[in-house]
């Protein structure tokens, strides 16, 4: 499926919040909480409509999850929204013990994942969540890319039981993939074909991985694309062929380079078909000040430095 | 150490106009901030700075200083403009607030900027550190104080309330709490979100002494922090009762100006009120 990347630029809270009002109305058990986050997670729609069931537990996301879980114990389905950074850093000992070892049915969703509050700095990125989540047992975690497959995530998490940490962005995006797209849960989406090198992104990062694409067929590397939206379980049998029939495999990600969708692609690699990679990202470092784009630039987390690290990868073959 | 300066409340009140002219106007040229809580908490921390803390901003460092803990880091542009006003930078660096490679990130980085004892900004943080710093200062048998500011809503994270317990427990009276109580959070007012009251009672129940007061008052704040501690071997609390937005009317208690920008005209208005006010 390869997708042209038209000009408009979109908001996946947008899709976010509108899949989660048609959701709300076919299924009462659909509840939200939130942590003084009405705004910031766009759920002011969902609150107008189901009052009652938008729980706002003020500033405090430790209880935030823990109320969540006991909602799902009462036979709710909770979509637990907050900054992506709150959720994970200030609640993970929740999350991990009163949602993936617990085994309850909630769903947290951090919105403005990744570097996506810019300026308001370190405290506010949030680029250890796949490191810390991918750790937790028996937790799903995903990162859609566009307005479409963000719907389809969400629409998945809602009917799928099970603990789940959905990463969602504010970062303007556009459509990626096609009108006929069937988002699958641990499957990745090839969005371009290709037999010299694979880009491997999510999130944010899938755009630019299919902007680099088109500057190295420039140069007569064919790059293949996939967009790993779910980080695990992770696809190991589109990582295994991508290394065997491409031979290299680059990863980008708007997360740190330790223990993110690198790490998780690496494990595959090395276990299964070794073979070259390079893995962009924050590299282990707090970010400096500056605005979300600024900061991609920064670190390299552009077409360009994904079109550069595919060549460096290419020379050495 | 530096001697304290000596200044009445009208000096303190004048500096407090300026510096919110300052506040307003470095917010618009970075198109960032969060203008009602800076506003809330300009008279507190201009009190502290210029009157009451045992500080010297050519020697930021100095174990002998008192530690003030910004709990509510968002409210980084009040600090900023106190921290510059004060000496401990240029005053000419505020320009490059949030602006790539800034030491002056939204939220405040004691590693780049001279005076920030602890990076803040997600909420509930700066007490615990707070009742660290207190400990420490007994332990090491130290005269110096801590003070540390946070937001009402913020007491909504439970961190608050275990160091709340254990100063109490501790008794750490050279610990000093100041709780900018405007009454309004990030979406909403607080009471419609997650009532707090009664308030004084809570800290009263943890142990604590508590005093309210009129968080614009000058006198008041310089009578309440002379006083310090409200009572002694407990760990003093101030309820300052502040106005979000305070000194601009079409600000002042809306929910909407938590992080809004002001538009020009809307700076233009905002300025011409507190030029007006003496
Ligand atoms: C742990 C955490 N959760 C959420 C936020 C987002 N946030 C920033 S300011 C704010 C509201 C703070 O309200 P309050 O403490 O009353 O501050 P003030 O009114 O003085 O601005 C929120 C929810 C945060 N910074 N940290
Ligand atoms: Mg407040």
């Amino acid at each position: 499926m390869n997708a042209t990347l038209d000009a408009k630029l979109y908001d996946c809270r947008d899709a976010f919040a509108e899949t989660l009002e048609r959701l709300g109305e076919q299924d009462e058990r659909i509840v939200v909480v939130v942590n003084d986050s009405v705004g910031s997670s766009k759920v002011g729609g969902f609150k107008k409509k189901f009052p009652d069931r938008l729980i706002n537990v003020g500033i405090a996301e430790q209880n935030m999850v823990g109320v969540g879980a006991g909602l799902a114990n009462a036979g709710f389905i909770p979509f637990v929204c907050a900054a992506a950074c709150f959720l994970t850093g200030r609640a993970l000992e929740q999350i991990k013990a009163d949602v993936a070892y617990s085994n309850t049915n909630v769903k947290l969703v951090g919105i403005s994942s990744g570097m996506a509050y810019g300026a308001l700095g370190p405290t506010h990125h949030s680029i250890e969540d796949f490191a810390w989540t991918r750790a937790i047992a028996n937790l799903t975690v995903i990162a859609p890319a566009d307005p479409t497959e963000t719907s389809q995530v969400i629409d998945m998490a809602a009917k799928t039981p099970g603990p789940m940490f959905l990463r969602l962005s504010r970062m303007g995006v556009p459509e990626v993939h096609d009108k006929g797209y069937n988002f699958e849960l641990g499957k990745a989406a090839t969005l371009r074909e290709g037999k010299d090198i694979t880009l491997i992104a999510n999130g944010v990062l899938v755009t630019k991985a299919l902007e680099a694409a088109s500057l190295l067929a420039k140069d007569g590397i064919d790059a293949r694309v996939l967009n790993m939206a779910t980080v695990k379980p992770i696809d190991k049998a589109a990582i295994i062929k991508a290394a065997r029939e491409t031979g290299a495999i680059v990863t980008a990600e708007e997360h740190s380079t330790h223990g993110g969708l690198g790490s998780a692609i690496a494990e595959v690699v090395v276990e299964n078909a070794p073979v070259q990679m390079r893995i962009l990202g924050v590299p282990g470092v707090f970010a400096p000040t500056g605005e979300a784009p600024w900061l991609l630039e920064h670190f390299g987390l552009t077409a360009q430095g994904i079109y550069e690290a595919a060549k460096s990868l290419k020379t050495h073959d | 150490m530096t001697v304290k300066p000596l200044i009445s409340a009208h000096d303190l009140a004048s500096r407090a106009k300026a510096q919110r002219k300052q506040n307003l106007e470095l917010i618009y040229n970075t198109g960032m901030g969060h203008i009602g809580g800076d506003m809330s908490a300009t008279d507190i921390l201009i009190t502290l700075y210029f009157a009451i803390l045992n500080i010297d901003p050519r020697k930021p460092n100095d174990p002998a200083r008192d530690r003030f803990i910004m709990s509510k880091g968002h409210c980084s542009g009040a600090l900023y403009s106190t921290l510059a006003n004060r000496g401990f930078f240029p005053v000419e660096d505020l320009k490059t607030y949030m602006q790539p490679l800034s030491k002056l990130n939204g939220h405040p980085d004691r590693n780049k900027i001279p005076g920030v004892e602890t990076n803040t900004g997600p909420l509930g943080h700066g007490l615990p550190v707070a009742v660290g710093t207190a400990i420490g200062a007994k332990l090491g048998k130290q005269s110096w104080r801590t003070y540390v500011l946070t937001g009402d809503g913020e007491l909504q994270e439970g961190s608050n309330w275990e160091a709340a317990m254990l100063a109490g427990h501790r008794g750490l009276d050279n610990l000093t709490v100041i709780i900018d109580r405007n009454r309004l959070q990030q979406g909403d007012w607080v009471e419609a979100t997650n009532n707090l009251e009664p308030l004084a009672d809570k800290w009263r129940a943890f142990g604590w002494s508590v005093s309210e007061i009129d968080g614009h008052d000058y006198d008041a704040l310089l009578e309440t922090f002379h006083s310090l501690p409200l009572e002694k071997g407990k760990p003093s609390c101030i309820v300052a009762h502040t106005h979000k937005g305070n000194g601009i009317s079409f600000m002042q208690d809306h929910p909407g100006w938590h992080h809004r920008v002001p538009t020009e005209a809307e700076l233009t208005e905002a300025l011409q009120e507190l030029g007006e006010k003496a």
